[in-house]
């Protein structure tokens, strides 16, 4: 852990003066960011809902949802959150062994989501429900895919901070680094709870 | 941004550093805002000409009827790049040139927030242009309108790929502008001066900044409505496609209309993305060339940020032949409405301005003025169509064409050249000429109003836009051939402008810090300002702060006792590092340059090129933009590794 002793400063040197406001920079961008991705998953959900209960032909997908299996890999990703907010307490307190745990942790129960999500894939398009069947397999598909797909980049976001933990390259002063992932973290979840009471739990 | 670990000096990250302070090397890997500015400037300027020479084209058909100078295929080909390139690849980036350039030079800061983020927003932007007009090389032009209405964006009636490479090549654009507003929305927020509280923000900086947040929510939608037109087109999926994919199969259901809801969700707060750095650029031009403070400021700000609300709740305006229900079009109609009144309240307060000012008749001032009037013809034809019975009346005729150049040329075109003019000096260092500034005035003025002033009429007419000719006998033959007249005024207005341009560079009267007598903190540094910008960071005691130093009885009010553009040397170095230099000077600290941005631009542009050539039906060759994402990604990272600054040596 000698790296530690050399940790960077909280404020790395750069030529940034003193922040107006006292936020740091990074976590003003991901807050923008995430109203920004916002728009993005409001415009895919409305595009479901445009089309939810106007679908042609079978299946459709309330024809192959299985509620009670989703509801499991839900829960496996609301807890990740769980996880995540564990992994910055640690790394607030200075605490890197529990920070690897956790960071670990959390991006083991995404995976967890995201292998529920290639098997509900899978499954249901063997019952039929395709991309180009009919605008339920489009919607559906499209829009919790790009769910999908900002779950698995989380992952790698939180495994390369692992990584480096590993590597003994985080240290308290870098609470900010976890906690910046972390906002993206919880907002994938969240979305994930919307997609999930409007698409899944709702009935038509 | 960077992970800043400590590392060994000189070398930190995958590559070395780029060092080279001139140089082609130096402009593709610079990092310095005003550079990236002038990048966009340049590049914006040479798609403006590509543009224009469209245009031309096209009003070279018109000129008589039944011409046959284009083909029904040519024209729609040029009248779809024509819009798509004046907005996409034109006015917003000649926009990006000015955010980039003055945004930090008003709010006294040494670079915009994240350096490297801006560069790779021009490479992307670079990228997104190219892409969206290689279909000139290959004859496979984007030919479905700007708007890209379904269905006749679908495989099934245009099976051609100039469709994907509008498509491709307005995704990366969007990732270059949301890249950008991204940067400027943080770097107005985080990096004002001390002093420079939000109420006493210039006015350019306030628009872009609401034009940033506009960005930040409209461009996802439209990124959405692509990526579904993207998945109908090459993967089979039925967003928008009515009939079924294959013969046989069931109807696919899809409903064109939710392209026109999601595109105009997007479009509509475009169009306040395009005008409102301009409705800026006049904010700043007017009062220091009428020597009075903006009048009612407050308004001006609250009027701003209203637009950019109400823009948001206007969009089925463009809809209303669509078949809405009566409730939807009457809100529509009367939100269209309101949004006259924060208009109407910035028109009034520049004339405000103007009354009673020792008014100086410049070359900005002329374009700022020619601003002003033409804005508000086109902002009242506007109000016209908010009346869902006139607007079907209306719908599809040049009365529309007129309606979107009034406000787009002149309104945006005119108050950019207004800021081209009126911070040139504090860019190159020179004035350009003022004799053939306002001679370019009067041409394009002239030129623009026989050009798009008939365009009423002959739409009244019932002459229909988007057709490549018409029939002897309408009544349109004499205003076509006004119109035609007109656009070539234009033309040669544009060339007296590169024209003075040129001379400026060359021989061009020195310009010294502050040439107009100007009112805020980029008028306070040398002219062009140094690569730190600032020597010592300002502090800010009230707005028009250049003014309240130089001008008290001009600024409005004085605050007694305070220096009203302090260097305050107790803040300023110490969150920078570079602290004192053995010379007593302060060694600024400004970021280094970078290979990283370049390289995830050029990812970007292979990624895109890969769904192009897929597009063909060979999805295999998806394979090319899984390089190009490596490409991305691998710059991602060296960029994360790499500290902004080379950790000073002790």
């Amino acid at each position: 852990m000698q790296q530690v002793a050399s940790a960077p400063p909280a404020h790395p040197p750069t030529h940034v003066e003193e922040p107006s406001t006292g936020l740091n920079n990074r976590k003003v961008l991901m807050w923008a960011f995430l109203g920004s991705d916002c728009m993005f998953f409001g415009a895919l959900i409305v595009s479901y809902l445009v089309y939810r209960g106007r679908w042609q032909g079978h299946p459709v997908p309330t024809d192959v949802f299985d509620i009670p299996y989703t509801s499991v890999s839900a829960f496996a990703l609301l807890m990740s959150s769980l996880a995540m907010v564990l992994a910055l307490a640690a790394i607030q307190r200075g605490d890197i062994r529990r920070l690897k745990i956790w960071l670990l942790t959390t991006a083991g129960l995404g995976l967890v989501f995201i292998g529920g999500q290639i098997f509900e894939f899978t499954t249901f398009g063997h019952e039929g429900l395709t991309l180009g069947g009919n605008t339920g397999g489009t919607t559906f598909f499209v829009l919790t895919g790009f769910h999908g797909a900002h779950v698995s980049l989380g992952i790698a976001w939180l495994l390369s901070l692992f990584v480096q933990a590993v590597r003994g390259q985080m240290a308290q002063a870098r609470s900010l680094d976890v906690e910046i992932a972390g906002l993206y973290w919880h907002f994938v979840d969240i979305v994930w709870i919307i997609i999930f009471t409007v698409v899944y739990l709702i009935p038509i | 941004m960077a992970t800043a670990t400590a590392r060994a000096a000189p070398r930190a990250g995958i590559l070395a550093r780029p060092v080279a302070p001139m140089g082609i090397w130096s402009w593709l890997t610079t990092i310095d805002h005003k550079r990236i500015g002038i990048l966009y400037e340049l590049t914006a300027f040479i798609f403006f000409l590509i543009g224009g020479l469209e245009a031309l084209l096209m009003r070279s058909q018109l000129v008589q009827p039944d011409n046959t100078l284009l083909g029904p295929g040519q024209y729609n080909a040029l009248f779809t790049m024509h819009g798509t390139t004046m907005i996409f690849l034109v006015v917003m980036p000649l926009s990006a040139a000015f955010f980039n350039y003055i945004v930090p030079l008003q709010i006294g800061a040494r670079d915009v927030a994240f350096p490297r983020l801006n560069a790779f927003s021009y490479w992307v932007f670079l990228s997104g242009g190219v892409l969206m007009n290689l279909g000139f090389l290959i004859g496979a032009v984007p030919d479905m309108g700007w708007f890209a209405y379904s269905p006749l964006t679908s495989s099934q009636f245009s099976p051609s790929v100039g469709v994907d490479f509008w498509v491709v090549g307005l995704q990366v654009l969007g990732v270059a502008s949301l890249a950008a507003a991204f940067n400027f929305l943080v770097t107005i927020i985080q990096m004002r001066a001390p002093g420079l509280s939000f109420m006493r923000m210039p006015l350019f900086t306030w628009t872009t900044f609401v034009t940033s947040i506009l960005i930040v929510l409209a461009f996802p939608v439209i990124a959405v409505a692509l990526i579904e037109l993207m998945f109908d087109r090459l993967f089979g999926s039925t967003f928008f496609n009515v009939t079924p994919a294959a013969a046989g199969a069931a109807a696919a259901g899809g409903d064109p209309i939710l392209w026109q809801h999601l595109f105009w969700v997007f479009a509509h707060p475009e169009v306040y993305i395009l005008i409102l750095p301009a409705m800026g650029i006049v904010s700043e031009v007017v009062p220091v060339f009428s020597r009075k403070p903006l009048f009612g400021y407050p308004f001006m700000v609250y009027a701003v940020v209203s637009i950019a609300f109400l823009s948001f709740t206007v969009w089925a305006h463009h809809m209303f032949t669509t078949g809405l229900s009566a409730i939807a079009m009457s809100f529509f109609a009367a939100s269209t409405m309101l949004i006259a009144v924060p208009t109407g309240i910035k028109i009034f307060n520049w004339i405000s301005t103007l009354y009673g000012g020792s008014i100086a008749l410049k070359a900005p001032a002329m374009f700022a003025l020619g601003f002003i009037a033409m804005f508000t013809i086109g902002g009242l034809s506007g109000v016209m169509h908010a009346s869902p019975p006139v607007d079907t009346q209306q719908q599809d005729t040049y009365f529309v064409v007129a309606h979107l150049h009034y406000v787009l040329f002149g309104g945006s075109i005119f108050a950019l050249f207004a800021g081209i003019y009126y911070w040139w000096p504090k860019i190159t260092g020179r004035l350009l000429g003022d004799g053939l500034g306002q001679l370019q005035f009067w041409l394009m003025f002239i030129g623009f109003n026989l050009t798009f002033g008939p365009m009423h009429f002959l739409g009244v007419d019932g002459m229909p836009r988007r057709v490549y000719t018409y029939s002897p006998g309408m009544g349109w033959e004499l205003w076509n051939v006004v119109a035609t007249i007109g656009a070539f005024v234009i033309g040669v207005s544009v060339l007296v402008f590169i024209f003075n341009a040129f001379k400026s560079l060359r021989t061009g009267e020195r310009a010294g810090d502050d040439p107009w007598d100007g009112m805020t903190l980029e008028w306070t540094i040398p002219s062009p300002p140094p690569h730190y910008n600032f020597v010592e960071i300002p502090t800010v005691a009230g707005r028009n702060p250049l003014w309240l130093q130089k001008h008290p009885e001009l600024a409005g009010r004085h605050v007694p006792g305070a220096d009203p553009i302090a260097t305050d040397t107790g803040h300023s170095g110490s969150e920078g590092s570079g602290a004192e230099s053995h010379d007593g000077h302060h060694a600024v600290h400004v970021p280094d340059p970078s290979y990283w941005p370049l390289f995830a631009g050029a990812g970007i542009f292979v990624a895109g090129f890969g769904v192009l050539l897929s597009a063909g039906g060979n999805l295999s060759l998806l394979a090319v933009t899984g390089v190009g994402l490596f490409i991305v990604i691998v710059s991602i990272f060296g960029w994360s590794l790499e500290p902004v600054n080379e950790p000073v040596q002790a």
